[in-house]
């Protein structure tokens, strides 16, 4: 009766339209006369033949299969999944924003460059940096950048030893990846029981042929790094350089500045941040902040202010590493972030952390009384348990994660950070009241139960989803990548 | 109080209390005291929603937007019409409040969508094979180039100068630092000059880039640099604009290797430069070489189809410090906006729009050519074309806007030889009274 | 049939089946359940020279990816292409499923190697 769950291209039907275009005036103009044979299509692109109504139905339909932070619990660890504010929206899609041009002259869009110019002045002051670029298009752009501008302030000064990146065995798999696109060879260092950084590993492994160290504060054990201060010192000593992965700064606001522990580079990510939408996977923004003394490397242009305190895109910048996208990053996404940072104003962004925390410390406190906690102190936005910690249960970590979606909450993080074994990272963030905390403790304490008393129920989970376990490995074998039926052209 | 944080004083004094602690300070009280903030924050006070709107208001009328004026501006970022039913999907808070498809199970949404995408971008391209989109169009090239090093083993990537500028310039920061070499290809009379070409590529040319329609908006010959790049066993890597698809033949249909291009028009607004989407496609030889997020379709147990992110084992979180790119996001709701869009306008429909593009940008051009603007080359073009203007563009498009007119790109500032060339854009938004009013300008302003 | 007991065997859980000049190498059982359901395999031409420890070709599951590395010098002599086609045949029984054949260039090198036993006792220790 209804076949929405089929592909686009399956209810396609030759001759139906979805589209009308005003008349074409000139259609004495052929495109043939002024395109040789050669360089035409022969046959119309294999795209679909679909109607309005069969569009906003198959969409609508496909929506309503996914989880959503607008749907419900969302406590991904590493994420910062929290709510997505619904002005933001509009104020993005203001036509005096939506439909500007990027390369219309300075003097008509002189708002856009003021909303930068303050955007890159809010984040300076919450990041304790000297000066940010907005251009970043998410955080492993923003990471990428920052590394750029570190290996190119090292070159500035002839010192071109340092090949070396320093990541803790903690870090986000993105650190390593991003320190090797930019060149550098990665060097990874032990984290200790504590889950802070070992020094001794550090010391170990620092000389001149380091170019800086990598690290989250908090951790991705959501632990603030309690010797901050100490390798700060240690990596400066030895003429390295520090950045900052921003991914859990929702944990700092108006707390703990980046800047202020020894960083000399951070890139916050304003998709977690900043509750900018993730998009089912992006856009996001990425910006990067530099102490003084990596200023001239920041990528081009830079928005600066004139004497008649009119705004403009400045090239003029010869240290430069130079461009990393086109036009002045995801604007849209900084308009949301903009909106959203004067909402909550100095206060209100404090008070995220608070919240944030508060949150992430009472779920720790009940749910380590059905999961194993491994490391027991006061965390900061999120937390890792080593799964049920029962392993004569034979209940992964995996199956409480599925079982979780027939809850209807959506999982944590799982088997990340590499460090903790069947690790489970969990952050509420401050947008969750104390009744869904409750409901998911809840729920996580019944799983637990469930695990001793019915395993199958968990390990065939999930139940109540439009699909069940999907066969990644036949995925791989056999690598199906678009539809079948309405076949290319070749 | 804020909106989007929902404890009252209550909640926090309970939430304390079981946790055993007497304030909020006792949660952060692992902080260092030398690196813990000793002041306030110094931003504005929390503002209303309403105090908001307001703010932002002030901040567009400081704006003059493309619906106040005439938009002949192109050059990488396009003024195509974008249909209703767009917003209202990527408007869907189950689409856009969603993270990263890694639950496959309640993602089907996210997932069929990247799928769909993908089958479409791969056949309007004509290629196998699609990922799940990347930041732009530029950083999709410079990607492009990484990935023909990593596959042929070479680091020499050969470029047009024909190619956009400011995707040049975002290749060479990329190269400078993940150690490709780029060389330039010179243009002549408008396109790359394949004599020229023919002298610089070697066996050690991992590959050649070419934009068609170039930055010129000119449709170039690709077929000879496709010879000449095969016969080293190099890979032509093409940059398109997805809008020509509808009527030029396919980059798949050429011989390409990778295809990839800055796919904003299809749905998305220009928003001053951002977000946008790049898009990649390949073929199947290069499936595992492709960076970013792939979406196959497979079963679960009981044999439903659904889809899942597959081939992981190519992307960073994986290969970790043996990557070839970091790239771990996509522009999924923009790519969503797009295949909306693609879905919408169909095989007819991408067909009516370019050739609609085609016919205005040519009937403009006539025009200008009547009333003495040149064109610079006597070359196929598509929507954009190059005109000499009689004196200072800059001094030209100051009278235009006074005349509501957002006229063309000064190419002047990247092709010093070009000083006083003007680049239109003609896209099927215009009206031809609207094109009477650019002739007009133009001939008040020469 | 392949056995352990006529094997020779490398730190990154290879094994080496020597006979006469040529040698055959493969990946052991405990590589291949560590990695789990291999999904792919990417392997190198014939007459392809690599030196011990150069990377000759990828071995991939859904959630890893690893290189295969040359246990000691050698010329590329035959592919085992059938791989590629089924990966899933590592995974089935790994004594059989080899990867390539090669000429060996320097047969001292071979004194490097682990016996079965030196592999057990490593294999214990990693566990």
């Amino acid at each position: 009766m209804n076949n929405y769950n089929k592909l686009l291209c399956d209810i396609s039907k030759p001759g139906r339209t979805g589209y009308r275009l005003p008349p074409d005036e000139l259609e004495n103009i052929a495109v043939e006369d002024g395109i040789p044979a050669g360089m035409l299509r022969k046959d119309e692109p294999a795209l679909p033949e679909v109607n309005e109504v069969d569009v906003i139905r198959h969409f609508l339909n496909l929506s309503q299969k996914n989880f959503a932070i607008d749907k419900g619990f969302y406590p991904l660890g590493s994420c910062t999944m929290k709510y997505n504010p619904k002005i933001n929206e509009d104020m993005a899609a203001l036509p005096g924003f939506a439909n500007l041009h990027p390369y219309q002259p300075e003097h008509t869009a002189q708002g856009a460059l003021e909303l930068l110019f303050e955007l890159e002045e809010m984040l300076v002051e919450i990041t304790g940096m000297e000066r940010v670029t907005l251009q970043p298009a998410a955080g492993a752009h923003g990471e990428m950048t920052g590394l750029m501008i570190m290996k190119a302030y090292h070159e500035s000064r002839d010192d071109h030893k340092r090949t070396k990146i320093i990541v803790p065995d903690s870090a986000h798999g993105t650190n390593p990846a991003s320190a090797q696109v930019v060149g550098f060879d990665v060097v990874e260092i032990k984290s200790n029981k504590d889950g802070d950084v070992d020094l001794e590993s550090l010391k170990a492994a620092l000389s001149d042929e380091v170019a800086g160290l990598m690290l989250t504060n908090p951790s991705t054990l959501g632990l603030y790094e309690q010797n901050i201060v100490e390798v700060a010192k240690l990596v400066h000593e030895a003429g390295g350089l520090l950045y900052y992965d921003g991914a859990n700064a929702n944990a700092i606001l108006g707390i703990s500045r980046p800047g202020d522990m020894g960083f000399d580079v951070v890139h916050l990510n304003l998709h977690k941040t900043m509750t900018t939408p993730h998009g089912g996977g992006g856009p996001g923004s990425g910006p990067v902040g530099v102490k003084k003394h990596l200023v001239p490397f920041l990528p081009k242009p830079m928005i600066d202010k004139k004497e008649d305190n009119t705004y403009y895109l400045n090239y003029d910048l010869p240290q430069s590493i130079g461009r990393i996208r086109a036009f002045y990053g995801n604007f849209g996404i900084n308009v949301r972030a903009y909106t959203y940072m004067k909402t909550m104003g100095a206060e209100g962004l404090k008070k995220v952390s608070q919240m944030a925390v508060l949150n992430a410390n009472y779920l720790m406190h009940h749910l380590k009384n059905f999961y194993r906690l491994p490391i027991d102190r006061v965390c900061k936005h999120e937390f890792v348990l080593a799964g049920l910690g029962k392993s004569e249960l034979h209940v992964s970590t995996m199956d409480v994660a599925k079982r979780l979606l027939d809850y209807g909450f959506h999982p944590p993080t799982v088997y990340f950070p590499l460090i903790v074994p069947e690790a489970l990272m969990i952050e509420p963030t401050e947008t969750e009241s104390l009744e869904t905390l409750d409901s998911f403790i809840e729920a996580m304490a019944a799983i637990a139960k469930e695990a001793e008393e019915n395993p199958e129920m968990l390990k065939s989970a999930p139940h109540v989803t439009p699909v069940g376990r999907l066969d990644e490995v036949k995925a791989a074998r056999n690598p199906v990548l678009k539809c079948a039926s309405m076949g290319g052209e070749n | 109080m804020f909106p989007y944080i929902p404890h009252t004083e209550e909640d926090i004094k309970f939430m304390l209390e079981t946790l055993g602690m007497k304030d909020l300070e006792e949660l952060f009280a692992d902080i260092p005291k030398e690196v813990r903030m000793n002041r306030e924050l110094d931003l504005d006070a929390p503002k209303s929603e309403l105090e908001v709107q307001r703010l932002m208001k002030s901040l567009t009328d400081k704006n003059t937007s493309t619906d106040e004026m005439i938009c002949f501006l192109g050059a990488g970022a396009y003024d195509h019409y974008i249909p209703s039913v767009v917003k209202h999907v990527t408007g869907r808070g189950e689409f856009y409040t969603a993270y990263t498809p890694y639950q496959a199970e309640i993602s089907q949404g996210t997932l069929q969508v990247i799928f769909e995408f993908q089958t479409m971008i791969a056949n309007l391209t004509g290629m196998d094979l699609s990922n799940a989109s990347m930041y732009d169009g530029s950083t999709a090239t410079a990607e492009a180039a990484a990935m023909a090093a990593d596959a042929t083993r070479r680091k020499e990537i050969l470029i047009s100068e024909t190619v956009h500028p400011e995707t040049r310039e975002v290749l060479d920061t990329y190269a400078h630092f993940n150690g490709l070499q780029i060389k330039t290809v010179p243009m002549a009379d408008g396109v790359t000059d394949v004599e020229q070409l023919k002298g610089m590529v070697s066996k050690e040319t991992a590959g050649v880039i070419i934009q068609t329609p170039n930055f010129f908006g000119i449709i170039e010959e690709v077929e000879e640099v496709e010879k000449l790049i095969h016969e080293v066993k190099g890979l032509l890597i093409m940059n398109v604009d997805p809008m020509s698809l509808g009527i030029l033949k396919s980059p798949g249909e050429l011989g390409a290797d990778i295809v990839v291009g800055e796919g904003h028009a299809m749905g998305n607004p220009m928003s001053y430069g951002g977000p946008y989407l790049g898009f990649m496609a390949a073929t199947t030889k290069l499936m595992r070489k492709m960076p970013g997020r792939i979406a196959g379709q497979t079963t679960d147990h009981d044999g439903n189809v659904g889809y899942v992110l597959t081939l992981q084992t190519r992307e960073q979180h994986i290969r970790r410090e043996k990557a070839t790119s970091n790239i771990c996001s996509n522009q999924a709701l923009n790519a969503l906006a797009a295949l909306v869009y693609m879905s919408i306008l169909g095989k007819k429909g991408m067909k009516a729009v370019a050739e609609q593009s085609y016919r205005k940008a040519h009937h403009t051009m006539e025009k200008l050519e009547a009333i003495g603007y040149k064109k610079v080359y006597d070359k196929p073009f598509f929507k954009e074309f190059l005109v000499e203007a009689p004196k200072d563009p800059a001094d030209i498009n100051k009278t235009l806007l006074e005349q509501g007119i957002l006229g063309g790109y000064e190419v002047g500032k990247h092709y010093p030889d070009l000083k006083n060339g003007l680049l239109f854009c003609v896209t099927e938004k215009r009206t031809l009274d609207e094109i009477d009013l650019l002739v007009k300008g133009l001939e008040v302003a020469k | 049939m392949r056995e352990m007991k006529d094997l020779l065997f490398t730190n990154e859980h290879e094994w080496v089946d020597v006979q006469g000049e040529e040698a055959y190498v493969g990946l052991t059982e405990f590589a291949s359940k560590a990695l789990g359901d291999i999904v792919f395999v990417e392997l190198p031409e014939v007459d392809d020279e690599f030196s011990m420890g150069d990377s000759f070709g990828v071995v991939e599951s859904v959630k890893a990816a690893a290189d295969m590395y040359m246990p000691i010098d050698g010329v590329v002599t035959e592919l085992n292409t059938e791989l590629e086609d089924e990966p899933a045949q590592i995974n089935q029984a790994p004594l059989e499923g080899w990867f390539l054949k090669f000429k060996v260039t320097n047969k001292e090198q071979l004194g490097e190697l682990m016996t079965p036993a030196d592999y057990e006792r490593f294999c214990e220790e990693e566990a």
